[in-house]
């Protein structure tokens, strides 16, 4: 369905996490191309760490070394890398247990790109990255090991060394949202010049947009009922400080208003009047966009403007507020 | 487990939406809605005389904050009620339900959950609960993590390379909404014919690394079972959460389950964070409506079954030998 009323949405986060003594030391160790772990009271070796030591809840003991070597555990093969994952071509994920260690770390495992290259056993060797910030993907992946061999150990690359405490760590997400069908009576009635509520079978309230609940009845406001593009100012702001995206340049106000025939007020904006003369109670009348720019958004109501009814008085706008 | 608060607390009404693949008309709180006034409806309640709700949801499914305030519509929130929620499976809604009702102060509890999948990309959506510092820089997903278990559970030779094979093909989800009516002692026994007792409920977690846990085995849901009593008495039904045939070979296990116990599969395509609330307000359905006198469900979250949570329901109020 691609009607206007679906459109991709990014959500975006971008987070930097604190490392925490445990965590930090051993991403420092991957900046220095060294694998590590930590040694509980009951004598087993965790890589990756744990600030806990998962079978008594007890705080971890020394760091120690582990690797470069290690064995394959469990594996999944992955056909179609994607552009993030730290191989190019297919690999298997799998978790490593590092000699040394007493649990297993996940990571990628270069086999060449054929799936008969990966088993459970199989001996492999971290490969390291050149370029080494303080990240799990300073390990750019391992790769098989005959296990006679000698391991190159990687050599710091950086002049920094010691624990990693900020680590970079956003998220990214694609979605794509859908009006769903209140909205979309809503939006599709501003394209046509109508302002479009739902009122609630129950308290009769009138809501803008329609709603699949009517907060204090809790059935559907949904029974269509077009409101005027008239109304009330509730409340408002002036807005002095400019921003990226303000619609105009300071001083300008903000206001809630109560359409003639709804019960809740729509936020937009005011003008033809000085903001310092915006007061509650002031009636006012929708200035639309010229009838070819109509479209389904707010933004088909330009702004609204004063239409020189009298003001009405507080106690007609107090349960709305 | 019961006994706490010496207090009995039973599941007298269930409702879940028949599941949609992606629903593009209702928002949120319709989905809620109707699942609520059904489940208060078969209750025989007024939404003004719950005593207490708790709700279930993931902002991250529909990559908007806070999503579940809007969603409070659905059960009327005004004037103001009695409330809380988890970024949770609605089967841990439950459980704090649970426990909120053996306070002692209120009588009568409405737990819903609702998700909705179809917005975005899940396997990465899920990836968002893996270990930020060693797992999530990898960008390895939730459906490669699962993967990683059923290989592990094959190699134990517990598992088919059909099992393994079944995790490729992806996770099916749906999107949807359920809701569970509980309520204690005699107001149980009013509202319902046959309320289905709680007679245990609780709920374990293993480490977030997975390389620390033996994926063939899942500890956590042996020690929920064992402190909910699930080993007391066999249960005539049984309906586990596994989002993957290899997963409900480790639950079988775990929970001794045997050929003697009805086995009820998952359906096809499971809500997000409304499946666990669904395995246990089934068992509930079960015993309400005389189709079994001992029924256990089961609710898991997080990858390779990290979290599970086990209640075991009886027609019996008073714990029989
Ligand atoms: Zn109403």
């Amino acid at each position: 369905m691609d009607d206007g009323f679906e459109a991709p949405y990014r959500l975006e986060y971008t987070y930097r996490r604190s490392t925490g003594a445990v965590i930090g030391r051993f991403l420092g160790a991957l900046r220095d191309g060294r694998l590590e772990g930590v040694r509980t009271a009951g004598g087993r070796v965790l890589s990756p760490p744990l600030e806990y030591d998962p079978e008594s809840g007890e705080d971890v003991g020394a760091p120690v070394d582990v690797g470069p070597g290690g064995v394959v555990t469990t594996w999944t093969w992955v056909a179609a890398p994607r552009p993030d994952h730290p191989v190019a071509r297919p690999f298997a994920w799998a978790l490593v247990r590092l000699d040394g260690a007493d649990t297993a770390m996940l990571h990628a495992v270069d086999v060449g790109g054929e799936p008969g290259g990966i088993r459970t056993g199989l001996r492999v060797r971290a490969r390291w990255r050149a370029e080494r910030t303080g990240t799990i993907r300073d390990l750019e992946c391992f790769v098989p090991h005959d296990g006679a061999t000698p391991i190159d150990v990687a050599r710091p690359t950086t002049e920094v060394s010691g624990p990693v405490a900020l680590l970079p760590s956003p998220v990214r997400l694609d979605y794509t949202i859908i009006a769903g069908r209140h909205l979309r009576t809503y939006l599709s009635g501003l394209a046509k010049k109508r302002i479009v509520g739902g009122r609630c079978p129950r308290c009769r309230k009138v809501y803008l947009p329609p709603r699949g609940a009517c907060p204090t009845c809790g059935v559907p406001a949904d029974h269509e009922v077009e409101v005027r593009d008239t109304g009330t100012i509730t409340t408002f702001c002036i807005i002095r400080i400019p921003f990226d995206a303000a619609p105009f340049p300071p001083p300008y106000a903000a206001v809630a208003v109560l359409l003639d025939g709804a019960d809740m007020p729509i936020f937009h904006l005011v003008r033809g009047i000085p903001p310092e003369e915006v007061r509650m109670g002031m009636r006012v009348r929708a200035t639309w966009v010229p009838d070819a720019e109509l479209a389904p958004t707010l933004a088909s109501i330009r702004w609204f403007e004063p239409s020189g009814e009298a003001d009405l008085p507080y106690e007609s706008i107090e349960a709305h507020l | 487990m019961s006994g706490i608060a010496g207090r009995d607390i039973a599941i007298v009404a269930f409702v879940e939406l028949p599941p949609v693949s992606r629903d593009t008309e209702r928002e949120e709180v319709e989905l809620v809605q109707p699942v609520v006034s059904e489940a208060l409806a078969r209750a025989g309640l007024e939404r003004r005389d719950v005593g207490f709700v708790c709700s279930g949801s993931c902002d991250y499914l529909l990559g908007r904050p806070f999503s579940f305030v809007a969603a409070l519509d659905g059960v009327a929130p005004w004037p103001p009620i009695l409330e809380s929620h988890v970024e949770m499976d609605g089967a841990w809604a439950l459980y704090e339900a649970w426990v909120r009702l053996l306070c002692g102060d209120v009588d009568t509890a409405l737990v819903y959950a609702y998700g909705k999948s179809s917005l975005g990309d899940l396997p990465r959506v899920l990836a968002q609960q893996l270990d930020p510092y060693t797992l999530a820089p990898l960008g390895v997903d939730a459906d490669a993590i699962a993967g990683l278990q059923a290989r592990a559970l094959c190699d134990a030779g517990r598992a088919t390379e059909r099992d393994v094979a079944k995790v490729a093909e992806g996770r099916r989800v749906s999107d949807g909404a359920a809701a569970v009516v509980l309520a204690a002692g005699a107001t149980a026994e009013r509202l319902a014919k046959r309320p289905a007792w709680i007679r245990g409920i609780d709920h374990r977690i293993e480490p977030h690394q997975l390389g620390a846990r033996d994926l063939t085995r899942s500890s956590s849901t042996r020690l929920a079972a064992e402190h909910a009593g699930a080993f007391a008495r066999r249960p005539d039904v049984a309906f586990l959460h596994a989002g993957f045939p290899h997963e409900e070979i480790i639950l079988r296990d775990a929970l001794a389950i045997d050929d003697a116990v009805t086995r009820v599969p998952s359906p096809r395509a499971d809500p997000m964070i409304v499946a666990g609330l669904t395995r246990i307000g089934h068992a509930a359905a079960t015993v309400l409506d005389g189709g079994a006198d001992r029924a256990l469900a089961h609710a898991t979250s997080g990858p390779c079954l990290q979290q599970n949570l086990v209640c075991v329901l009886d027609a019996s109020r008073e714990a029989t030998s």
